[in-house]
């Protein structure tokens, strides 16, 4: 390169200084130009949700006695053709007055507090492995046969957009806000106790006499199929 | 006889099996501390590895645990779920140190499969109560300013086993619903100021790419705070089980609501109250009626070794080791028991002690082989003090499946074997 070439290119880079992006303080957000506007085509084949006052609720309909046949279809072999369960996939019925018991079922009819948990559901991840494949219709039809089977709507029940509000959900006050702050106060305790907390401790519970716990395969020792006692992940 | 005999090489089996290895299992049974070595490889022999040549450069284009660590693994309770693609399988925290969970190790919890989602083909929408609906690509994310944070993801349901006592025997199992990573991602302020949200907006749906479609409604005010866009863990790109591409990060708040492959936000004026958050994600009290949106996770911690897959193999000085973690804000100090409770000593905390983010701690000790009640205990910056199962239940029944925080107790038995139990 000759001197004057090496020159020019030093003058022209000198020119081209690339900038430093801005970052003055100010109360504005800062917009970067990155992204593309969302289209309302592109927004309505994502926008599946749906809310307890029934915002989202997609057009169409479907009868307790349609529902029944795509549910003994599509449905009843995992959750039982009454949904009872089929083995150890979850129950959808039944479960009434359990909630205090030693064994609760939470179900549609015991547990869920709005029609629209159930349907926003169903619309995005039923049937398990084949999920978003029910018509508005059929999403419809197969909810209500749900409820039906809860007993929460009569045989000749339709429902759409329109008979929403209909639905009771006898769990619909289950619920209440996290108190823990409140209700839990006094695990909050700037000094624990250090010594002599509590009288000599004896052991109540072996998880080993359960036995339950999953073999290390890794090692070469054959799997063995254990029985719970107890237990959910959810 | 041979029934005896039976019995002691099946029960003998499980307990060699739940050992780290061989080895420490031998060992342990006659806490004799003497290891299996092979002669011709120690001292005044010369191994093999001394003399000849190793694999060279980019044999191992991407580097695998060494061959002798291959039990270190997730896995998984086959009678929880009825399949695996709704299930989950639990980091092996048993054969960890430090606070960071290598990426491979992160336990999972799917609910619909693992999405193999192409990174081209990957968007993220923005919409509902916004002045601009935008679509973001991979490539729009990376572009952005960004962070690195460490944080731990606890499941809801981590030691929901445990609620009606000792049932799992291994820390893996009790406590293996978590993990903590480094992320590196776009502060979802960021994000939601591109789109300009509006004053009525209050709340966010959060929607997954997966075939769950997994969906929750999350505060306006959290998502401002500290909630991010992630797209890599320690470094790399996220795992396709942790949510490859782009997962949301919720610090300190339930793992059901990290999103992985997250697809969508949605800007609203109140809660969805979606299945996840009423037949799922609520906690059942003795009342009869539940708990929703207990977010925060309380602080918690376990000792991790040694645990029941972590037995003891020596007598004499010994280091505990475990973690603990706060979901409001920092832990301040743990407090390890022998004794079950009893009587507690400060343990000392060693590595960076982060904002919702695992501690390590440690506590030495002098092990003459008598039998001890292990227990560790954490306090956060709030001054919440870990407290115990029972202290728990009296509250909160055995119904809630969620936020099991209660004390851990292993008990150390005089050959070295450690169980999970109960204590009154
Ligand atoms: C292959 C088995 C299978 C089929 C078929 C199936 N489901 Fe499910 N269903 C599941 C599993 C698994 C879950 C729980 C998934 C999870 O929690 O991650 C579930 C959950 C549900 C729930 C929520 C239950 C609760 O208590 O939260 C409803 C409601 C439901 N299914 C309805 C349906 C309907 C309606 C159909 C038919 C259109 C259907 N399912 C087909 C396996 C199945």
């Amino acid at each position: 390169m000759s001197k004057s070439v090496k020159l020019a290119a030093i003058i022209l880079l000198a020119l081209s200084a690339p900038a430093w992006a801005q970052s003055k303080k100010t109360d504005k957000p800062r917009l970067y130009g990155i992204g593309q506007p969302a289209t309302p085509e592109q927004i309505a084949g994502w926008n599946i949700d749906v809310r307890p006052d029934g915002q989202g609720a997609p057009p169409g309909h479907g009868s307790v006695k349609e529902g029944e046949k795509i549910f003994l279809e599509r449905c009843a072999a995992c959750h039982g053709e009454f949904g009872e369960s089929a083995g150890r996939w979850p129950q959808l019925a039944e479960g009434k007055g359990t909630l205090t018991s030693d064994n609760p079922v939470k179900t549609v009819g015991s547990y869920f507090p709005y029609l629209s948990s159930v349907v926003d559901y169903v619309r995005r991840a039923m049937p398990f492995g084949d999920a978003q494949s029910l018509t508005n219709d059929e999403l419809y039809a197969v909810v209500a046969f749900v409820l039906n089977l809860n007993d929460l709507v009569d045989d000749k029940f339709v429902l759409s957009k329109e008979t929403w509000n209909k639905v009771k959900m006898p769990n619909a006050n289950g619920f209440y806000d996290d108190d823990r702050l409140k209700t839990e106060k006094a695990f909050w305790n700037a000094k624990p106790c250090m010594k002599d907390c509590r009288p000599p401790v004896k052991i109540t519970m072996h998880a080993a006499v359960i036995d339950v716990t999953p073999e290390d395969t890794t090692k070469g020792a054959p799997a063995k199929d254990k029985a719970p006692k107890k237990g959910s992940v959810d | 006889m041979i029934k005896d005999d039976d019995k002691t090489r099946t029960s003998r089996r499980r307990f060699l099996a739940g050992a780290t290895g061989l080895t420490a299992g031998l060992a342990a049974a006659g806490v004799t501390g003497v290891a299996q070595a092979n002669d011709k490889n120690l001292p005044p022999n010369v191994a093999d590895w001394s003399k000849s040549l190793g694999d060279g450069v980019a044999v191992r284009p991407y580097g695998h645990p060494s061959k002798f660590e291959k039990n270190v693994i997730r896995r998984d309770v086959q009678w929880l779920t009825a399949s695996r693609e709704s299930s989950v399988s639990f980091t092996p925290l048993h054969d960890l140190d430090g606070i960071i969970t290598p990426n491979g190790l992160c336990f999972e919890r799917h609910h619909g499969g693992i999405a193999e989602v192409d990174p081209h083909d990957y968007r993220l929408m923005i919409h509902g109560l916004v002045e601009r609906p935008l679509i973001f690509t991979l490539e729009d994310l990376k572009r952005l300013p960004r962070v690195n944070k460490i944080y731990f993801l606890e499941c809801a349901a981590n030691s929901g086993m445990e609620w009606r006592g000792a049932q799992l025997n291994g820390c893996q199992y009790t406590h293996g619903m978590i993990h903590c990573v480094q992320y590196t991602g776009v502060p979802l302020k960021l994000l939601l100021e591109q789109a300009g949200v509006k004053p009525n907006g209050k709340w966010l749906l959060v929607e997954g790419g997966d075939a769950s479609g997994l969906d929750r409604s999350l505060p306006l005010e959290k998502a401002l705070d500290d909630c991010m866009i992630a797209y890599r863990m320690n470094g790399e790109m996220l795992r396709p089980e942790q949510g490859y591409p782009a997962r949301l990060v919720v610090p300190g708040w339930q793992g059901n609501m990290w999103i992985k492959w997250i697809r969508r936000i949605k800007v609203g004026d109140q809660p969805w109250y979606t299945r996840e958050e009423t037949s799922k994600y609520t906690d059942l009290m003795p009342s009869g009626k539940a708990r929703k949106f207990t977010f925060e996770m309380d602080a918690k911690s376990v000792i991790t070794s040694p645990s029941p897959q972590a037995p003891l193999t020596r007598k004499g000085f010994t280091v505990i080791s475990g973690l603990a973690w706060t979901g409001r804000g920092k832990v301040k100090r743990v407090d390890v028991s022998l004794d079950g409770g009893r009587n507690w000593r400060t343990a000392k905390i060693d590595g960076p002690v982060l904002d919702k983010a695992c501690v390590r701690f440690y506590a030495e000790i002098e092990w003459n082989g008598e039998p001890l009640l292990l227990q560790s205990r954490a306090m956060d910056e709030t001054g919440y003090v870990q407290p115990t199962k029972d202290a728990l239940r009296k509250i909160r029944g055995v119904n809630s499946i969620y936020h099991n925080n209660g004390i851990q107790t292993w008990a150390l038995k005089a050959n070295g074997e450690v169980e999970n139990v109960e204590v009154g």
